[in-house]
């Protein structure tokens, strides 16, 4: 057995605590710092934990501008997606020729193609969510164990710019403010792993002790309500019981996790469309994300770099990257829009970016990548015909070394409710089948499990 | 085809609540079968209003809420099909923290604790329980019952034991009842009247009075009247809708149902690009949403009069920041005057003030499609169709479309059949508000070219901005709207087919009180339609739609 740091607390210090002064116990820590020798699991055995998070920028890349295929499964990443070209081999797949078949259903522009592939079924218009996202369904099987069951944040400015729901009626929103995600996460409830004498808080004990009480005018308020009414107090409650599972982790003790810090308070800075504020916006909140991936605030995320048609801007310039991408003529030489391209690859450059500082945090003998798996999402195969056929999209990340990687799978026109069945299987989910209709699937990208 | 289609579905509904409205004209109201009951998410507002109603404006609630999706339209229907995440949650328990530490304080302990604790550093069971009944009853908008006060008591006593000091446990106290469901959540609790029907308790027909009219919590007197049994005689209920109607608070309820019927949320998250309109600053985006509720405010409540008028009225308020934007002196910049527009302002109506056509316009320039389908959609409540998937834009790429104006863009978009019927129905309306760019400042040009401001409303030519007023104010489908959306708005529910006997009725009520609103909003809150309820559902139903990309505009623009 290997400890990766000096002078840590004893696993023997965890296990008591004191809450005013009144030695307590309290619960057996995480163990996260006892890793085996190679660094790749713990110690008991089990591997290092793994996270999934989802990565969304509106309207994709121009078709043919994304990658290079070349011989099998081998690519290239090109021109607006050339940024990713240095984590290809060893962390991503691009998907291309997935479908998203309608069954009849009209297609409801810049929505269908991101409803379907996250829920696994077509929805009946605007607006509906016809299942829960497959983020939710992974968060209830991995994200027990974090203070957070999952986070979602956007560089757009609005916090509804989020496509985590668990029903049309429960929609998870995102945190838009660096300032506030921070203090969310690294505030004075954060359980900082340099701090070697930990108490509990005593008010925090005092606030489970309140949502106890809450939870105790469930059984008649519910008597009082229709099925619906009855099914969104059960979210409700569902909601309470979370918290208080998010503040009983914060009664132990932190685990040292070895890249784990409290980083430094991001400076107050405008939210907005215009890209270069999305930009910089995105930037402070990975990298407040990174460090709270490191500390195990949570194993799951949604990161939206802009909306579907994103409504990403220049300062001084009357037309927005959705309206470009209708309007722009393409250059006579060149062949393609060129305004349109150059937002597409200022997304993909910020996605690079988030992965560099992921790639920075070291965990055992690997980085944050090896431990995490991302699904890369749009809204259209092609912006200027709002296709749904052929959407691409991405995995990054070794899921521990689940998935195989640097593969360019093409999906010759099997739904993609295929990919999403993949990745909630690879964490862990038990699920055999998903999606509805011509969307069902049973059948997991078998190329990409490892 | 589509704009014909259209066409006819309009004027076929207008047809059927005018058609419905005189052959009530002088029956009895319809009775309807009534609506399931709800439970509603508090809104943002409604949970600022209810805590400043008891704590007074300087306890701060500071924070993030989470948005409740619009549905069918408004907030207050997706209120009612909402629930609370896990962050919402979490952000709700913060707040209630950070407000009830406040209420302790010792700078306001004595403003809102009605006694002094027999002793400081422990609980004191007598004087907790003397601040967190009264305070639980406007919260919960009824009584504690015996368990939940006493569950919200002990809790302050253990908390003020453990922390040794009474204010903080009962801090505790108060944190339990401003996380509760039964203060998040509207709840329509039922009872069985005479013959074994559910009906609505006195308690919650008072909430649903007090959030249709003052969009906040029921008072105490309102309560009071409540526990009397009150509101379940005409006598007793006609008695505070007459108090009511007369309070201040009236104007906080109007403004919060035109704030979402007008969608005026969107502001929060409304950006101009400050290179290109530069007046249009954040103060100036705050003073253009102001100034639209200060003119329907003054033209429905004070004046009192039509509100199809509120169309073309040429008065409105004006501030100093919105002085730049519609380029006039304004005499004392720091308040809000009173201000008549002349022919030569070219404005007429909300909808010509900057804070509409800004609203639905892009960060740098202006959208008449944008600006037809808001008045189609929240002024008519007609539907604009989706726009079709699979267009090939590239049809109509041109060069230099930049140094187009809307109108040339526009005609390209309209050598695409299936793009055409529907920019039909919207660009008739949208174009004739060209004279207002992105941020609603006035123009004669648009890059160097004269606008050409003619349009179409429904069969009605028109030549400007004041011709698209005066055809707007005679829309048939103008009033009936109105009506549609304060019954859904009070409801927090769509009141579906069977209720459209009740609105054909209040549509004639509303002609013959000369369309003013007040007299609506009073005949729909004395109905007994108002507060009649089925009884809830016990099966799942379908998904409904809720929420809309921003705009709704997501096929194309112009």
């Amino acid at each position: 057995m290997t400890l990766l740091k000096t002078q840590k607390p004893s696993r023997r210090s965890f296990l008591r605590g004191t809450l005013a002064g009144t030695a307590v116990s309290v619960g057996v820590p995480f163990l996260d710092l006892f890793l085996n020798d190679r660094g790749t699991a713990l110690a008991s055995g089990a591997p290092l934990p793994q996270r999934f998070g989802t990565w969304f920028g509106g309207l994709g890349h121009t078709p043919g501008r994304g990658i290079q295929a070349l011989e099998g499964t081998d690519y290239e990443f090109i021109h607006e997606c050339q940024s990713l070209e240095p984590y290809k081999k060893e962390y991503i797949n691009y998907f291309s020729g997935f479908n998203t078949p309608l069954d009849g259903a009209a297609s409801a522009v810049h929505y269908t193609g991101w409803v379907a592939g996250k829920t696994g079924s077509v929805p009946q218009g605007f607006g509906v969510i016809p299942a829960p996202t497959l983020d939710t369904i992974i968060a209830d099987k991995i994200g027990t164990k974090s203070r957070f069951k999952s986070l979602e944040l956007s560089s757009t400015g609005r916090p509804i710019d989020s496509y985590s729901y668990r029903s049309s009626g429960n929609h998870n929103a995102a945190e838009v403010s660096p300032v506030n995600f921070y203090q969310r996460l690294f505030g004075p409830e954060f359980r900082d792993p340099a701090d070697t004498d930990f108490k509990p808080d005593p008010r925090v004990m005092l606030r489970q002790s309140v949502l106890s009480a809450v939870e105790d005018d469930r059984s008649r308020l519910e008597r009082t309500v229709g099925y619906e009414d009855k099914a969104r107090l059960d979210q409700y409650f569902t909601s309470v019981r979370e918290l208080e599972q998010q503040l009983e982790v914060s009664l132990s003790a932190p685990p040292a996790l070895e890249a784990c810090r409290r980083p430094a308070p991001p400076e107050d800075a405008p939210i907005g469309y215009e890209v270069e504020t999305v930009n910089a916006s995105h930037d402070t909140l990975s990298d407040i994300l990174a460090l709270a991936l490191a500390c195990d605030q949570t194993r799951v995320f949604n990161m939206m770099y802009t909306q579907a048609a994103s409504e990403a801007r220049v300062k001084g310039t009357t037309f927005t990257h959705h309206i470009l991408s209708h309007e722009e003529p393409p250059d006579d030489h060149l062949g393609y829009q060129v305004q349109t391209a150059w937002f597409n690859e200022r997304g993909y450059q910020a996605l690079s970016r988030m992965l560099d500082t992921f790639s920075n945090i070291r965990e055992g003998d690997g980085t944050l990548l090896d431990n995490m798996l991302v699904f890369v999402q749009t809204d259209t195969s092609d912006a200027k015909t709002h296709s749904v056929i052929g959407i691409p999209s991405m995995t990054i990340g070794k899921a521990g070394g689940r998935v195989n990687t640097g593969l360019h799978i093409n999906g010759n026109s099997a739904p993609q409710s295929r990919i999403g069945l993949t990745l909630m299987q690879m964490m862990d989910v038990s699920i055999g089948e998903w999606g509805t209709k011509s969307m069902r699937t049973s059948s997991p990208v078998a190329e990409l499990i490892a | 085809m589509i704009a014909e289609n259209f066409k006819l579905f309009r004027e076929s509904v207008a047809a059927i609540a005018l058609v419905v409205a005189i052959s009530a004209c002088s029956e009895p109201a319809p009775v309807i079968e009534g609506t399931e009951p709800s439970l509603r998410r508090l809104t943002e507002q409604q949970y600022r209003n209810v805590i400043a109603d008891l704590f007074g404006d300087h306890i701060v609630v500071s924070g993030q809420f989470d948005p409740i999706l619009r549905q069918d339209g408004l907030i207050a229907i997706g209120a009612g099909n909402a629930t609370i995440s896990a962050s919402s949650f979490d952000k709700y328990e913060r707040l209630a923290h950070a407000i009830a530490d406040q209420v302790v304080s010792k700078g306001n302990r004595d403003l809102y604790i009605p006694c002094a604790p027999a002793r400081l550093d422990g609980a004191d069971d007598t004087c907790a329980q003397a601040f967190l009944e009264p305070v639980g009853r406007l919260l919960f908008r009824r009584p504690l019952d015996p368990v939940e006060l006493s569950q919200a008591v002990n809790l302050a006593n253990r908390a003020s034991e453990q922390l040794g000091s009474f204010y903080d446990g009962l801090a505790f106290g108060l944190t339990s009842l401003l996380v509760s469901p039964n203060f998040l959540f509207i709840i329509d609790e039922l009872e069985e009247d005479s013959s074994g029907d559910p009906e609505l308790t006195d308690y919650a027909k008072a909430s649903r009075l007090s959030f249709f009219l003052w969009n906040t919590t029921p008072d105490a007197e309102l309560l009071d009247i409540a526990a009397a049994g009150g509101l379940s005689t005409q006598d007793g209920l006609e008695t505070q809708l007459e108090r009511m109607m007369q309070s201040p608070r009236l104007r906080e309820g109007v403004k919060a149902f035109f704030a979402d019927m007008l969608h005026l949320d969107d502001f929060e998250h409304l950006e101009k690009d400050n290179l290109i309109y530069p007046a249009f600053d954040p103060q100036a985006n705050d003073h253009a949403r102001e100034q639209l509720l200060l003119t329907i405010e003054h033209h429905l409540l004070d004046e009192d009069t039509d509100y199809r008028d509120l169309f073309s009225t040429r008065k409105t308020f004006m501030s100093g920041p919105l002085g730049r934007v519609y380029r006039t002196p304004v005499s004392e910049p720091e308040l809000w005057t009173l201000h008549e527009f002349s022919d030569g302002d070219g404005r007429s109506g909300i909808q010509s003030l900057a804070g509409f056509v800004a609203l639905h316009s892009h960060p740098g320039r202006s959208s008449p499609t944008i600006r037809g389908k808001a008045v189609r959609e929240l002024l008519l409540c007609q539907t604009v169709p989706d726009p079709p998937p699979e267009v090939d834009f590239s049809l109509f790429n041109e060069m230099g479309s930049e140094k187009m104006t809307a109108r040339e863009r526009l005609d390209a978009h309209n050598s695409v059949p299936s793009c055409a019927g529907c920019h039909r129905i919207t660009d008739g309306i949208g174009l004739s508000l060209e004279n207002y760019d992105g941020a609603g400042q006035f123009r004669t040009k648009d890059v160097g070219l004269d606008i050409d401001t003619s349009g179409n409303l429904d069969g009605v030519d028109y030549e400007d901005q004041f011709g698209l007023a005066s055809a707007l104010s005679q829309n048939p489908a103008l009033p009936v709207c109105l009506v549609e959306q304060t019954l859904a708005y009070g409801l927090a529910r769509d009141p579906g087919r069977e209720a459209k006997d009740w609105v054909g009725y209040l549509t004639e009520q509303f002609v013959q009180d000369g369309y003013r609103f007040k007299p609506l909003i009073r005949s729909v809150a004395a109905s007994e339609n108002f507060f009649a309820v089925t009884r809830p559902q016990q099966n799942s139903a379908p998904e409904t739609q809720v929420g809309a990309l921003p705009n709704s505009t997501q096929g194309t623009d112009s």
